[in-house]
């Protein structure tokens, strides 16, 4: 079954749908790229909550028309309605009163939420309004949708993708850096309501498929995840885009191949998957290699006071640099230096005597910025320079003061 | 409205309404000035996965394990957030974001794929809860609350709540002057050693008490409202913390009190026959007092 | 190798003068992610003394206060205050933090502020007494803010809130005084106020260490100077070690000729300042 709903076997329906997910998952990695970013990542789960009221309210409006209440254009344009609303309420707070913006982002989406609750209760009480079955729009339900609905979802998908491919280049420039945005004579206003554009469509279109309450993760978890793997604006979004295409593709699959597994909480827990395995594995800023990476800078540093305490007959009284100066063999147990120990040593203070000339010359500034109080001199400057600076130092090494 | 209609149909409702309200916004003032004010947006939202599997261990649905349940997730979550923020070196909102959706979502998983359709746990429950049905049906007007027979039969909510809301007043007043010096000057406050790590997270764990207790009763919505909406009127109407929390709780017992009237007799007055949701009219009359509040405060700016 | 200073006849052994010191710092380093922003530095502070802490931007002066005091983890080395661990002696220390690290929004009033410095003798539940305010008021009043008092602290500038802070500084009644950047962005008024303060505590025998940044006052405000640029360049009294070599060394050459004249006549010409190391 599950190998069939990842080969698109199951209908035409499950396969609109999975391929709907799939190109959501990429649009909102995306899009969720900007807003992660520019460090304003729970905006989306206000404006997720915020669209509880209007879908709502569009279904009583539309009862009221004389309609049946459940059209999907219908209900998920009030949801737009009322989402805007919520975000101009964010907006609102956070610029003209001292409240911080997570302060309007709580507000606006407990207050939002808890007047949608309000609305959907009395909705149950309409003679119309008990198969509503608006709750599915809390977590997603794409089990037995119309087949109209499941294309209507598909394309606007595929054209909020479109939109943020078009506008990529830049909404990248405003969230890399503002400022010189604005002074090249960017409209960086305007480029920030295209970014909440999209992250509006995101949610809208996510609405049936994953559910108000866990959109804001397919906008969150795949930036978060593709972050950890590198350092570039550019591959950020890409990985963003697969982390969250993926997402969407596997876990719509699973939800129409097994039974009772609900849509929402399964592509959110697939890519809640991708992120633990970056969190943990990925190079650089995964946590098993940074973790060995602060060790061993931590040793290096142990290490090289020690040696420079040694040179300068000092005494060594920190537990650590003691044991790593026995493992390594350059001191004894009752702190007397071995002969190796002498001679790196020396070689640590003639470094540091180098160091002191070139942070003190000009003409090696561009040197200077370096200095760590661990590289070599070797790895920054040329034999020649080095000559050229052993030249100038006050006498035979140990004469530093 | 007489007694005997008012109190065994609505005190209780309203006084546990009162007692979350206040219990919630306490903390929440702490919060909103430590710029965590969405820490309260996450333990409400992973209550939900540890009832869910709280229920899965012991197989039943009792109170005790399931409170137990909630504030282990609440403290899983906030780890998890602190550890991914650290960690991974990604800013708060975003890691908050990630943990609380992807236990949220493992919560929803869990409960539908388990047999839990004969107990009474779902997650409009979970999310709204029904504030409604704590009725005392053993009360037959104020006389009632100085019979030990009927106050026997109290729905149990109230003492629950009623207990919570003490040991979160007790924490804030013993612990209110570190909390304000940690807050305002985390640097100072560890110069004149006080532990201002450990009591960060005994805030958050308070917080996550009150959310837990008020959770059953009134689902998350309310929480999260409460921990946010009181304390933010509040601090637009004074430039003193010791005002600002009694304003917070002023807002909060009015948001409980009008909420829970307007839920239930406002579709009367427009002519509608049935009431709506308690915990979404109280949100929303937070929401109003902090428009207002937005508008006229004293402090706003 | 034995520092010896100027002023000293007997010899004192460095051991010696740690233990006697109100802040020592022994082989410290502290580094953001892997660049260290002080490395391997020692610095022996003198008792009833006031010593300025200067060199470049980003020469690691703050981490230097803020590791000391035990704000910052350090990656390695030790702190001591008078030979004990510096958690052990909290309440000899007060601190004057960078006007940027506080939340100014807080809803607190100024004398609050104050009052936040005796939580050593209020403890977690000591009421407030009348006693207690008005020795807050008597330290806003040696920095010239008791008018200020009931007003919410994001509402003073710049120098009124430095003030604020080295009342509370006050207020906690310590031997040792940190400051960092105190006079940063402050007008002159504030500076004379806040100087003559911390001349009036170092008479009293206390000891104060600050960051400073301004090279023209450091011969008019101090008795010693730490420099420092990562790793320690020289420490001792201003008058043999403000010295145009080291400031060289700790500036890396970046003082232009003209900042050089003018400090010519604060500066010492004489080379015989104690170097670190």
């Amino acid at each position: 079954m599950i190998w069939e709903a990842l080969f698109l076997g199951l209908g035409y329906n499950a396969t609109l749908v999975t391929l709907g997910a799939a190109i959501l998952g990429i649009a909102a990695g995306v899009g969720g790229s900007f807003l992660f970013l520019r460090k304003r990542a729970l905006v989306s789960d206000a404006i997720s909550h915020a669209t509880l009221p209007g879908v709502g309210l569009a279904f009583v409006v539309m009862v009221g028309l004389g309609g049946d209440g459940r059209n999907l254009v219908g209900l998920l344009t009030g949801g737009a309605v009322s989402a805007a609303i919520g975000l101009l309420c964010v907006n609102w707070l956070s610029t003209r009163t001292r409240l911080a913006e997570d302060a309007a982002i709580g507000a606006v989406l407990s207050v939002f939420f808890g007047f949608g609750i309000v609305v959907l209760t009395y909705i149950q009480t309409m003679t119309s309004g008990r198969q509503a079955g608006l709750e599915g729009f809390l977590l997603g339900s794409t089990a037995g949708m119309l087949q109209s609905d499941a294309l209507v979802l598909a394309l606007a998908a595929a054209l909020t993708l479109a939109l943020v491919l078009i506008l990529r280049r830049p909404l990248t420039l405003v969230a890399f850096d503002p400022d010189f945005a604005r002074a090249t004579g960017r409209n960086v206003d305007r480029i920030d309501l295209a970014m909440m554009a999209i992250v509006l469509a995101v949610t809208v279109v996510g609405l049936k498929i994953v559910g108000l309450i866990l959109i804001v993760a397919l906008l969150i978890i795949p930036p978060v995840t593709a972050r950890f793997w590198t350092e570039r604006v550019d591959r950020v979004l890409l990985g963003a885009g697969i982390v969250g295409g993926l997402s969407g593709y596997i876990g719509a699959a699973i939800s129409a191949a097994v039974p009772d597994v609900p849509t929402g909480p399964i592509i959110v827990l697939v890519g809640a998957a991708l992120f633990l395995i970056s969190l943990l594995c990925a190079p650089g800023r995964g946590v098993v290699s940074s973790v060995l990476h602060h060790r061993q800078y931590q040793r290096r540093v142990h290490l090289r006071q020690g040696l420079l305490a040694l040179a300068q007959g000092q005494p060594i009284y920190e537990r650590l640099t003691q044991r790593l100066m026995e493992q390594r063999g350059l001191m004894r147990g009752d702190g007397v230096a071995t002969e190796k120990g002498r001679a790196h040593a020396a070689r640590a203070l003639l470094d540091e005597a180098r160091w002191h000339v070139v942070r003190n010359d000009q003409a090696y500034a561009a040197a200077a910025e370096r200095y760590d109080g661990l590289t070599e001199m070797q790895k920054v400057l040329t034999a020649d320079q080095i000559r050229e600076i052993d030249a100038r130092l006050p006498a035979p090494q140990g004469a530093m003061p | 409205m007489t007694g005997s209609e008012f109190v065994p149909l609505s005190l209780v409702p309203m006084l546990i309404g009162i007692c979350v309200a206040v219990a919630c916004a306490l903390p929440g003032n702490f919060l909103l000035l430590r710029r965590q004010a969405l820490i309260g947006d996450a333990i409400s939202h992973v209550v939900l996965p540890g009832i869910v599997v709280a229920f899965l261990l012991t197989g039943v649905v009792a109170s005790v394990p399931m409170l137990l349940g909630a504030a282990g997730a609440a403290l899983v979550a906030v780890a998890a957030i602190e550890a991914i923020r650290r960690l991974g070196k990604i800013e708060p909102g975003a890691a908050m974001g990630v943990v609380f959706t992807t236990m949220f979502a493992g919560g929803v998983l869990l409960l539908e794929m388990s047999d839990t359709s004969a107990v009474h746990l779902d997650v409009e429950h979970a999310l709204y809860g029904n504030l409604e049905s704590l009725i005392w049906l053993d009360a037959t007007g104020w006389s009632s609350l100085l019979d030990p027979q009927a106050l026997a039969y109290l729905p149990v909510e109230l003492p629950r709540m009623a207990g919570a809301l003490v040991v979160v007043a007790l924490f804030i007043a013993v612990f209110w002057r570190p909390l304000k010096i940690s807050t305002f000057d985390e640097g100072f406050a560890r110069t004149i050693g006080l532990r201002t790590g450990p009591l960060g997270l005994a805030l958050v764990v308070v917080a996550a008490i009150a959310a837990v207790a008020a959770f059953d009763a009134v689902g998350s919505i309310i929480v999260i409202a409460m921990f946010i909406c009181p304390p933010a009127a509040a601090r637009l109407m004074t430039n003193r913390l010791e005002a600002q929390v009694a304003w917070s709780v002023l807002f909060a017992t009015v948001a409980a009190v009008s909420g829970y009237v307007l839920a239930g007799y406002g579709p009367l007055w427009l002519g509608a026959a049935d009431s709506v949701s308690a915990a979404g009219m109280i949100a929303t009359v937070s929401g109003v007092l902090l428009a207002c509040a937005a508008l006229m405060g004293p402090a706003r700016r | 190798m034995s520092v010896k200073l100027a002023r000293d006849n007997g010899t004192v052994t460095d051991a010696e003068r740690r233990l006697a010191s109100p802040l020592a710092v022994r082989g410290l380093t502290v580094s953001y992610g892997q660049k260290p922003a002080v490395f391997s530095v020692d610095m022996t502070v003198r008792a009833g003394h006031m010593t300025a802490i200067i060199g470049p931007n980003g020469a690691g002066k703050s981490t230097l206060l803020k590791a000391a005091l035990g704000i910052m983890k350090p990656l390695a080395g030790t702190v001591t205050v008078l030979g004990q661990p510096v958690a052990w002696r909290r309440d000899h220390i007060a601190y004057v933090p960078q006007r940027a690290s506080v939340d100014w929004d807080f809803p607190t009033r100024v004398i609050d502020v104050v009052l936040m410095g005796m939580y050593g003798q209020l403890g977690l539940l000591g009421r407030v007494k009348p006693k207690h305010r008005a020795q807050a008021m008597d330290c806003l009043d040696r920095v010239g803010m008791t008018d200020f008092a009931t007003r919410q602290i994001g509402q003073l500038s710049g120098g009124q809130q430095q003030r604020v802070f080295l009342a509370r500084a006050l207020a906690q009644g310590a031997d040792l005084y940190l400051l960092d950047e105190p006079f940063a962005g402050v007008d002159a008024a504030t500076e004379q106020a806040i100087i003559t303060v911390l001349k009036g505590l170092r008479d009293a025998g206390k000891t104060v260490v600050a960051v400073h940044h301004d090279l023209s006052t450091v011969r008019a405000y101090f008795d010693d100077v730490f420099l420092i640029n990562t790793q320690a360049v020289a420490e001792g009294p201003v008058e043999t070690t403000f010295t145009e070599e080291n400031l060289q060394t700790a500036y890396g050459g970046r003082l232009a000729g003209a900042q050089m004249d003018a400090l010519a006549e604060t500066l010492v010409t004489t080379s015989a300042g104690t170097s670190a190391r």
